[in-house]
């Protein structure tokens, strides 16, 4: 790993880009975990859904016409 | 972006964080005062959507706004030799506002009714909207000294400083809307699933079930 010899001022600028990459990555990180948790829900979904026999007579329905 | 742009004569390297902190401050303020907009539109229209579009918005420059009191302390450390200056109107005034806009998210969890929840907080997302440039129009007119302005950093500078300013703007003014549009979608699909679940297990009417969120429901 390259050493890294930062002056003070530049270890605060360093600092603030640091801080604000960290935001955007928590918010992402965050909205990634909300984003899992459709996917499960859509997989549920669909799971019931193929489950439902009104479901399947829609289907059908559809496909005959 | 960092070496493009000059070192300041006066401020030194230091300056390089206005590139961050100065956007970040900028779409956080013009994404209250849009909220504020988009208030009006529900409370004109009834409509869900821009509630939800006010809620999405006010959200994600509470974000921001974390963003411009983290860096813009890290600056003053580095400039004044201070976290905080309590006698800085600039400071104290985006403080006030930031406080004013984190009692949004408890004032929506506060009401239970989702159709009060999104008028009350409308009405609140527009006076807090005007307050927003009312109050850096009297800290502006107020002529402080120490805080530095945006407009004279950008346009006294050499023009690579104006470029690097004006691509952060661009920038960060872009990364805002993804992420709104990008919330926005996720709320969409959550209602939609929820009224799906609702209609598959329950075989009710569609509507919304009565429940104490924060967050808009259609």
């Amino acid at each position: 790993m390259l050493p890294l010899a930062l002056s003070a001022s530049e270890q605060y600028v360093a600092g603030a880009y640091v801080v604000f990459l960290a935001l955007v990555l928590s918010y992402l990180a965050i909205m990634a975990t909300k984003l899992g948790r459709l996917e499960r829900e859509v997989v549920q979904l669909t799971e019931i859904a193929e489950r439902e026999p009104a479901y399947d007579g829609e289907r059908t329905k559809a496909s005959v016409a | 972006m960092l070496t493009y742009a000059p070192v300041d004569a006066d401020q030194g390297v230091i300056q390089k964080i206005f590139y961050v902190h100065v956007p970040l401050a900028i779409v956080a303020l013009c994404g209250f005062v849009a909220g504020g907009v988009l208030a009006i539109q529900h409370l004109r229209t009834r409509d869900r959507r821009w509630d939800m579009r006010s809620y999405v918005t006010i959200h994600l420059s509470i974000v921001l706004a974390v963003g411009v009191l983290v860096t813009g302390s890290i600056w003053a450390r580095a400039s004044w030799g201070h976290w905080w200056v309590w006698d800085e109107p600039m400071l104290v005034v985006f403080l006030i506002v930031f406080l004013l806009y984190a009692t949004y998210q408890p004032l929506r969890f506060s009401i239970e009714d989702p159709e009060r929840q999104a008028r009350y907080a409308s009405v609140f997302a527009i006076v807090a909207g005007a307050f927003v440039p009312l109050c850096f129009g009297a800290v502006r007119m107020a002529q402080s000294v120490t805080h530095p302005e945006t407009g004279t950093m950008t346009t006294s500078g050499p023009g690579s400083v104006t470029v690097t300013f004006l691509v952060s703007l661009t920038g960060m003014a872009l990364l805002f809307v993804t992420l709104c549009k990008y919330e926005m979608a996720s709320k969409n699909v959550t209602s939609q699933l929820r009224r799906l679940r609702r209609r598959l297990e329950g075989g009710d009417d569609g509507l919304p079930a009565a429940g104490r969120s924060a967050a808009p429901q259609p």
